[in-house]
C-alpha cells in the first residue's frame, strides 16, 4: 500500500499522539483539556475520512450525481462532537472551581496544597 | 405480552432520562429527592419485570422506532443484561432511599434539583449501556452516564473531590475515545454498528489486522472505564471524596457496567473470531486480574481512610470478576457475573455503613471511629455482615461467588492450585482490612464527639442490604440462575 495514499491516517495518528502527549505531559489543567480536545478531534477525522468515497458527491439525490459519500460516519461524529463539547465544558467548569478553591491550576501546586 | 410489556427495554432508559429535566424544575425542598427516588424505584420495577421475562432464556429484542435491525437501532435484554440492570437500578434505589439526610447535609437546597437530575442521567446512561445492542449507542450512553457521574462526584464536601473528578474526567474521556476508535475501525471493516451483525460480518473480513487493533483499543478503553488494574488510578480518589451516597451508588454499579460491555464485546464480537488469537483475552487479562487482586488487597490493608480502603478493595474485587471471565469456562463466567451482583451487595452495604459513620465521624479515618461501635451498634453490626460477605464467609452472598471462582480455577489444567491459593490469600487480606475497622470501632479508646442520630431511613436501607447479603448467601437461586444463563449466553457466541 502506498504510504502517502493513506495520508489521512497519518494525520489522524499524529494529531492523536500530540493530543495524548499534551494530556499526559502537561501539568497545567487547561493545557490538559486542550490536549484532550485534540485527541478527540483526531478521532472525528478518522470517522469523517473513512466515509469519503473518491470522486463522490454529498449524499443528496436529484442533482445528477452517481456516487455518494457515506453519510453515516458524519452523523455519528455530529453526536461525538456534542459529547466532546460537553466534556470540555464540564472540564473547564471543574477547572474554574479548582482555581476558586486552590488558587492555582497547576497540578504540582494542587498536590502540594493537598499534602499540607 | 401486552403493549406496555413490549416497550419495557426502551422504558428502562427513557423513564429516568425524561424525568431528569423535570426534576430540575422542582424547587421545593426534598421534592427533587422524592421524584428521583420514585423514578429510580420505577426503573427497578421495570428491571424486575424484564428479569421475569428473560428468565426462561429468550432474550427480548426491541427495535427503536420500528426500524429493522441492523439498519435501525436495536435494544436487547438477555439474562446477563437483566442481572446488571437489577444491580444498577437496585443500587440507585437503595442509595436514594437511605441517602436523603446524608445528601441534604452536603448539597444546598438550590442545587438539589440539578444534583438529582444528574443522578437520574447517570442512571439512564448506565441502563442505556446495558440495553443497547449498538456499538455507537453504547458510546453515547457511556458518555451520558460518565458526564453525569463527574457532576455527582464533584459535589463532594471536600475540595479534593475537584482534582479527583478532573482526573476521572480526563481518564474516562480517554477510555471512551479509545472505545470510539475501536468501534470506528470495526465499522470501517464491516460496515455495521449492530453487535449481532458485527459478530457475523467480522468472519467475512479478509484482513484481520484492523480488527485486532480494534480489539486492543476497545479492550483498553473499557478496561480504563472499568478500573481494571493497572488502569484503576482514577478510582480511589474519586470514590473517597465523592459524597458517601454517590460512592455507594457508583461503587455498586459504575465499573460493572463497563465490565459488562467489555465481556459482551470480547465474547460476542472478538472471541475466536481472530484466527490464531483464541486465548488473547485470557492470556492478557488474567495476569492483570491476578495483579489487581494482590495490589488492591495489599494497599487496602495499609489504608487509614475507610473509604479509600474500600475503594482499593474494589480494585481487587474487579480483579476477581476479570479472573473468572478469563477462564473462558461456564463455571468461571458464572463466578464472574455472580460476583458482580454479590460485590454490589457487599460493597453497597459497606459504603452505606460509611455514610452512617460519617454522620458522627465526618473524616471516615480509622482514628476517628475509635470506640464508635459501642455508640452505634446497629450500624457496625450491619457493617460486619457486609464485611463478612466481602470476605466470602459461608452463609453470605460473597461465599457463593468465591466458591464458583475456586471451582473454576480447579477446572484449569495448569496453575489452578496457585490461583486457588491466590484467592484464599487475598480473602485473608480482606479479613485483615475489615478486621482493622471492626477492631478500632469495638475496642478503640472512645473519642469524645457530639452525639448525633443516624437517620432511620439510612439504618433501614443499610439493614436491608445486610439482610440481602445473608439472604442471597442462603438462597442464591435468583442471581445464580441469571448468571448461569449469562455464562451460557456468553459462551454460546464462542465458536
Amino acid at each position: 500500500m502506498n504510504v502517502l495514499g493513506i495520508y489521512h491516517y497519518w494525520v489522524f495518528a499524529i494529531l492523536l499522539m500530540i493530543g495524548f502527549y499534551a494530556v499526559i505531559a502537561k501539568l497545567n489543567l487547561i493545557k490538559k483539556l486542550i490536549g484532550l480536545s485534540l485527541f478527540q478531534a483526531a478521532v472525528f477525522l478518522l470517522y469523517i475520512t473513512m466515509g469519503n468515497v473518491e470522486g463522490a458527491s454529498a449524499p443528496i439525490f436529484g442533482f445528477g450525481a452517481e456516487t455518494f459519500s457515506n453519510p453515516l460516519p458524519q452523523v455519528l461524529i455530529l453526536t461525538a462532537i456534542v459529547v466532546g463539547i460537553s466534556t470540555t465544558a464540564l472540564g473547564l467548569g471543574i477547572v474554574v472551581r479548582i482555581k476558586e478553591e486552590y488558587g492555582s491550576i497547576e497540578e504540582h501546586d494542587i498536590q502540594e496544597i493537598d499534602r499540607r | 405480552m401486552n403493549a406496555l410489556t413490549l416497550h419495557l427495554p426502551a422504558l428502562q432508559v427513557i423513564v429516568p432520562m425524561l424525568m431528569a429535566p423535570f426534576v430540575v424544575l422542582l424547587r421545593a425542598r426534598s421534592l427533587p429527592w422524592a421524584a428521583a427516588t420514585a423514578t429510580s424505584l420505577l426503573t427497578f420495577s421495570i428491571a424486575l419485570q424484564l428479569t421475569m421475562i428473560v428468565m426462561d432464556g429468550n432474550p427480548v429484542s426491541y427495535e427503536m422506532g420500528s426500524w429493522v435491525a441492523p439498519y435501525g437501532i436495536e435494544l436487547q435484554v438477555d439474562a446477563f443484561s437483566a442481572l446488571v440492570l437489577l444491580i444498577v437500578t437496585g443500587a440507585s434505589s437503595v442509595a436514594l432511599i437511605g441517602g436523603r439526610e446524608s445528601l441534604a447535609s452536603i448539597i444546598s437546597t438550590d442545587r438539589e434539583p440539578f444534583f438529582f437530575a444528574a443522578w437520574l442521567l447517570a442512571l439512564a446512561g448506565m441502563a442505556g449501556i446495558v440495553v443497547a445492542a449498538d456499538a455507537f449507542n453504547i458510546f453515547v450512553f457511556m458518555e451520558i452516564s460518565s458526564l453525569a457521574s463527574y457532576v455527582l462526584i464533584a459535589a463532594g464536601p471536600d475540595r479534593r473531590a475537584l482534582p479527583a473528578t478532573f482526573k476521572y474526567l480526563i481518564l474516562g474521556t480517554i477510555g471512551a475515545t479509545f472505545y470510539l476508535i475501536g468501534v470506528g475501525l470495526i465499522y470501517m471493516m464491516t460496515g455495521t454498528l449492530n453487535l449481532g451483525d458485527m459478530e457475523l460480518r467480522i468472519h467475512e473480513v479478509a484482513d484481520q489486522k484492523p480488527i485486532l487493533a480494534a480489539a486492543g483499543f476497545i479492550t483498553v478503553g473499557l478496561a480504563l472505564k472499568a478500573a481494571i488494574f493497572p488502569l484503576h488510578v482514577w478510582l480511589p480518589n474519586a470514590y473517597t471524596y465523592a459524597p458517601h451516597i454517590v460512592t455507594t451508588f457508583l461503587a455498586a454499579c459504575a465499573t460493572k457496567v463497563s465490565l459488562y460491555v467489555l465481556l459482551r464485546f470480547d465474547f460476542f464480537v472478538f472471541q475466536q473470531n481472530l484466527a490464531g488469537h483464541e486465548f488473547q483475552f485470557a492470556a492478557y487479562l488474567m495476569p492483570l486480574a491476578v495483579l489487581g487482586i494482590l495490589v488492591g488487597s495489599v494497599v487496602a490493608m495499609f489504608e487509614s481512610n475507610i473509604k479509600r480502603m474500600l475503594a482499593f478493595s474494589s480494585v481487587a474485587q474487579i480483579g476477581y470478576m476479570m479472573l473468572g471471565a478469563s477462564f473462558v469456562s461456564a463455571t468461571g463466567l458464572t463466578a464472574a457475573t455472580l460476583h458482580m451482583f454479590n460485590h454490589a451487595l457487599a460493597k453497597g452495604g459497606l459504603f452505606l455503613a460509611t455514610a452512617a459513620i460519617a454522620v458522627i465521624a465526618a473524616g471516615c479515618r480509622l482514628s476517628d471511629i475509635a470506640g464508635l461501635a459501642r455508640r452505634m451498634p446497629w450500624t457496625f453490626a450491619a457493617l460486619v455482615v457486609s464485611g463478612l460477605s466481602l470476605i466470602g464467609v459461608p452463609g453470605t452472598a460473597g461465599f457463593i461467588s468465591k466458591w464458583y471462582l475456586i471451582n473454576a480455577a480447579l477446572e484449569l489444567e495448569t496453575g489452578g492450585i496457585a490461583l486457588v491459593a491466590l484467592i484464599l490469600v487475598s480473602s485473608l487480606m480482606a479479613v485483615v482490612y475489615i478486621w482493622r475497622i471492626v477492631e478500632t470501632a469495638c475496642f478503640g479508646e472512645s473519642v469524645e464527639t457530639e452525639v448525633k442520630r443516624v437517620p432511620t431511613a439510612l439504618v433501614i436501607a443499610l439493614w436491608a442490604v445486610a439482610i440481602a447479603n445473608v439472604g442471597f448467601g442462603i438462597a442464591p437461586d435468583l442471581p445464580l440462575s441469571l448468571s448461569a444463563a449469562a455464562a451460557d449466553i456468553l459462551l454460546g457466541h464462542v465458536r
